[in-house]
């Protein structure tokens, strides 16, 4: 039987918000310190403790569901989601269940051919994180130093067609709250988590099939071959005529295989409800409007405005809205030099690649954008070639001189006096006979080995444009 | 007369004629407990004692009794239940701090029903407090230590706090004076919640005048109290006027019923006359709602303590129980053995009734409508206050009932607190005054109600019945 | 109708073990508290708000200020059990 099946997936993303201090206490929101030593008695839920809300953590949800599109709720509220965990002091995680910060937004992602797709996102909501779990032989070791981190919870529709717009939504997703400066976004260090639920249905058909969902992927990358994974197994599990069953499945990183959960509690009965101990949170309209001003300008406005401001095609503005800072970069160094394409290029190339070389990042490197600039408009000028232009640069990251003061110091600059390029030119028509009379007799492709030999000579000073004409002329016109 | 019988502002003026000194109040008080406690048991716990401050005309040295669910740093704080026998609290609660600053000496953490859940303190891990005018019957609750220690001079004033009358009620079985603040006048920080939309700390204390001092020092806006309202904290003391002129009281019908006690009517009635003489308007009002309370406090008080009761596993402090035998898996029969362990059986009556009407398929049934009856309970109130500045009312329906009693009819124990649980339910300000006694001479209280932050309301009507009767 | 099974049930949700002969006093009692409750079943509630909170307080904020939080012997001070800076639990995998 063959049959052709449809994709499904929905991600739920859990996001660390960078503040200062948890949400509901005033403990530092840090990671990776002593176990326990990043508690108080609120975050630990001692009895008779009681929360009190972060005002950067309600502003930081707005900004992020602003920035995905959604609305914002007018009136927000916290509600108790009560469940037993020992990661859990008070045994209920406070979260938001019917009136969540943002609700209804939407990600644009892109899609073959410069098109773009439309994921829903269906809320995004605010909650306390747990803390962490370490398993031993004989017993479970907990640390609360993360409990009462902010998170924010994004949801999206079951809008994905594939593990590979799942890997873009979350792509694009990153990138924009990384444009937010709100999270660190490392999935490694657990400040960044996503969920999938996929399930697949005979194409054509409306309703949905059952879905597992997928949790433990700890990387972009891992998302995507869990959902490979996942889809494989449904197709194959319907196939053979039998059923999917819902249920929780772990992603094994080292086998690269999803793995049931076998779980034997009973279903989870949460009993939300609103939390008495925090009061709602009515935000109006102007405070809406201040954060959405505050916004800074976000990838896809900044890709078109690179497009049509600096003439670039899709895949240069693309690769430079990925990063923030090379993007600003990018700005700073056409206002000095306005060869928008040009730079672009370097930015995107040689620079990129040394970047990526040293395990660096551009805030890192002593580069200032008036450097560069100098770089590239005396590469264009014909003072270095290109290749002479990477070593500068090299040189450049090492120490932190000018274009200007590099080419000086070391004697770069191209050889360009008609005089002593001739000079040499002659002594290599002098060693190579036999070329001199192919290309006399018509052959002439070795010309390019002879500028090739003279720019050898001059250690790649030279003006290879220039070489070739004077060839051309000494040969053919003496 | 000892002087443990003094009122706190009675010893204040003799401090401030340097007639007394601390050392001599602490010192009636501890002989007073080492006299009568045996027999009413009031405290769960009393401290060994610690420097005494002196008195320096603006301190206010007095010793008191704090019920067993407000943390004290470095003090074994336990809500009377054996799951929090060894929580030694890390923390002072918020009112805690306000008394320290004050130079209060505390004297001990007062008995109670565990977790407040109850109208009689016979719930208690350590066994029931004893009412001090009959020690064959109950002192009422949950706050009933904090109560009787005031009733029985072994301690000056006390704290209680007050879910559903937990203060009001025993306050009136005990013959003492008291108030439930208006929710959010005073910080819950460092209360361990039982229902934390309903608690309030109030005070307890042998008159008016000692209400009025206690909530000069205790109450006021905190910022680690979300629920904690910011308005200005009057000085209380100023409300103790002996005037009632022109102020209209209103007597709901609905109070004044079957099943109140006929010597409680009687002496309620007797105070409306002196009000009356004292020329306060009465009127008679429709609090229509009222019937309603117990169910609907049953519901809202139930779902929040389950939830706030969760905590309590085994994890981190207090109880943790071996299971003898595995049933589920090793953490999970922890939790369940040690919940078995650590609850008595109105702390999992109480429990199980609240997580049944949180759970899916009931919540709608149960809890959402106890919330939106509860809308209805309060907007009776925003309505007569709009025709009166005061509700009167029994505080209780009867007298003070025998130990043992109703321990075993959950029902006719929660019914105590039908005159009660309105003021929680509706988040206003309602305190307990003694109105005489019956004739085998048992404490009736008078209960008064006003609109939120009215509390000035109450201390003026209280103050000027007390003075004249 | 609470009978015992379901008594058991909710019992299992509160994570409390109760002995056989406990679950059905308990279902008992919950039966008679829920019949006194089912009385609210006389008012029309349809179009009425529900009230989670005594006061209409809303916007209670705190600025994002760190405090000094407790040490970690500070923090496992009172702890049932406790190993390598951690409380310890039962296994939760089993």
């Amino acid at each position: 039987m063959s049959m052709d099946f449809e994709t499904v997936i929905g991600l739920e993303v859990h996001l660390q918000l960078k503040t200062a201090t948890k949400i509901f206490c005033a403990c530092a929101n840090q990671f990776g310190e002593q176990p326990n030593s990043l508690t108080c008695p609120v975050c630990l839920g001692l009895p008779g403790t009681l929360p009190v809300l972060n005002k950067k953590v309600l502003e930081y949800g707005i900004k992020v569901g602003l920035a995905l599109g959604c609305e914002i709720n007018p009136y927000i509220k916290f509600d108790r989601k009560n469940y037993y965990y020992p990661d859990l002091p008070k045994a209920y995680q406070i979260s938001q269940y019917d009136f969540p910060v943002a609700k209804n937004g939407l990600v644009m992602i892109p899609m073959e051919k410069g098109e773009l797709k439309k994921i829903r996102v269906n809320r995004a909501h605010l909650e306390e994180d747990a803390g962490k779990l370490t398993h031993e032989a004989d017993g479970t070791l907990v640390d609360y130093n993360r409990t009462g981190t902010p998170l924010l919870e994004i949801v999206t529709e079951a809008d994905m067609r594939s593990p590979q717009e799942a890997y873009d939504y979350l792509q694009v997703l990153k990138l924009t709250l990384q444009y937010l400066n709100v999270s660190d976004c490392d999935m490694e260090k657990g400040s960044l988590r996503c969920d999938a639920n996929v399930s697949i249905r005979p194409r054509e058909e409306t309703k949905l099939g059952t879905k597992s969902e997928i949790k433990n992927m700890n990387s972009f990358k891992a998302v995507k071959a869990a959902l490979e994974y996942e889809v494989i197994r449904h197709t194959q599990v319907i196939l053979s005529g039998e059923k999917i069953v819902q249920e929780t499945r772990l992603w094994d990183d080292n086998k690269q295989m999803t793995l049931s959960m076998r779980s034997k509690e009973e279903a989870h009965d949460y009993r939300y409800f609103p939390d008495p101990d925090l009061v709602p949170f009515v935000v109006k309209a102007d405070k809406i409007k201040e954060i959405r001003q505050s916004l800074p300008e976000l990838p896809y406005a900044k890709l078109e405005r690179f497009k049509n401001q600096y003439n670039l095609n899709g895949y240069d503005a693309f690769i430079l809205v990925l990063d923030q800072t090379i993007a600003q970069f990018f700005e700073e160094c056409v206002a000095l030099y306005p060869e928008a394409k040009k730079i672009a290029n370097w930015l995107n190339g040689p620079l990129l690649r040394e970047i990526s070389d040293r395990k660096s990042s551009l805030a890192e490197l002593k580069l200032v954008p008036a450097s560069l600039a100098g770089l590239i408009k005396m590469v264009e000028d014909g003072v270095v070639s290109n290749l002479v232009g990477k070593d500068v640069l090299k040189i450049m990251l090492d120490t932190g001189k000018s274009a200007e003061q590099i080419i000086q110091e070391n004697g770069l600059a191209q050889v360009s006096d008609q005089e002593s390029l001739t000079r040499i030119v002659d002594e290599i028509i002098k060693e190579n006979p036999k070329a001199v009379g192919e290309i006399k007799s018509g052959k002439e492709n070795v010309l390019g080995f002879l500028v090739g030999q003279t720019m050898k000579k001059t250690q790649g000073k030279a003006n290879p444009k220039m070489i070739g004409e004077i060839i051309k002329r000494r040969i053919l016109d003496a | 007369m000892k002087i443990a019988q003094l009122t706190a502002h009675e010893i204040l003026d003799q401090y401030a004629a340097q007639q007394l000194k601390v050392v001599d109040v602490v010192g009636s008080v501890l002989e007073q407990i080492s006299q009568s406690e045996k027999d009413i048991h009031a405290y769960a716990q009393v401290f060994s004692g610690d420097k005494l401050p002196a008195f320096n005309g603006k301190n206010i040295p007095i010793p008191i009794a704090i019920k067993d669910n407000i943390c004290i740093k470095d003090t074994e704080t336990t809500c009377c239940s054996k799951i929090l026998k060894n929580f030694i609290a890390p923390y002072d609660a918020t009112v805690i701090g306000k008394l320290k600053q004050s130079g209060a000496i505390f004297v001990g953490h007062a008995n109670m029903d565990e977790f407040a859940f109850g109208s009689s303190t016979e719930t208690s891990c350590y066994g029931p407090t004893r009412n001090p005018w009959d020690l064959s019957r109950v002192p009422g609750g949950s706050s009933g230590g904090s109560a009787a220690a005031v009733a029985g001079n072994e301690a000056i004033w006390a704290l209680g706090s007050d879910t559903g009358g937990s203060i009001r009620q025993p306050a009136a079985y005990c013959g003492v004076v008291g108030l439930k603040p208006t929710y959010g006048r005073v910080s819950r920080f460092g209360l361990i919640a039982f229902a934390s939309s309903l608690d309030q700390i109030g005070p307890i204390t042998k008159d008016v005048t000692d209400s009025a001092l206690l909530m000069n020092i205790i109450s006021g806006y905190d910022p680690k109290d979300s629920t904690s309202a910011n308005v200005p904290n009057p000085d209380y003391t100023k409300a103790l006027v002996k005037n009632v002129k022109g102020l209209k009281i209103g007597l709901p019908k609905e109070y004044f019923i079957e099943g109140l006690d006929a010597e409680v009517k009687t002496k309620v009635m007797d105070a409306v006359l002196l009000l009356k003489s004292c020329g306060a308007e009465f009127k008679e009002i429709s609090l229509p709602h009222s019937k309603f309370a117990i169910a609907c406090y049953y519901i809202v008080a139930t779902a929040e303590a389950s939830s706030n009761l969760g905590r309590f596993d085994g994890v981190q402090y207090g109880l943790r129980a071996q299971p003898s035998q595995v049933r589920k898996t090793n953490l999970v029969d922890m939790y369940e053995e040690t919940r078995d362990q650590g609850f008595g059986n109105e702390a999992k009556r109480r429990i199980m009734l609240g997580t049944y009407s949180l759970s899916s398929g009931y919540y709608d049934a149960y809890y959402l409508k106890g919330l939106k009856v509860r809308t209805m309970i309060k907007m009776d109130f925003d309505r007569a206050f709009e025709e009166v500045d005061a509700i009167i009312t029994p505080t209780a329906p009867t007298t003070a009932f025998k130990l043992g009693e109703k321990m075993n009819d959950p029902i006719s124990m929660y019914l105590n607190d039908i005159f009660t649980t309105p003021a929680n339910l509706s988040g206003i300000p309602a305190i307990s005054i003694p109105c005489g006694f019956s004739k085998n001479r048992l404490p009736i209280g008078l209960q008064i109600m006003a609109k939120p932050f009215a509390e000035e309301t109450l201390f003026r009507i209280g103050y000027t019945y007390e003075q004249n009767r | 109708m609470i009978t015992k099974e379901h008594a058991l049930k909710i019992a299992s949700l509160s994570r409390i073990h109760l002995k056989e002969e406990e679950a059905q006093l308990l279902a008992n009692d919950l039966e008679c508290i829920l019949k006194y409750i089912d009385q609210l079943n006389e008012l029309d509630v349809t179009d009425v708000k529900p009230t989670s909170h005594a006061l209409p307080l809303q916007n209670v904020f705190r600025e994002d200020v760190v405090n000094p939080s407790l040490s970690q012997d500070e923090a496992l001070q009172f702890s049932v059990q406790k190993d390598k800076g951690c409380y310890k639990v039962p296994k939760v995998i089993e």
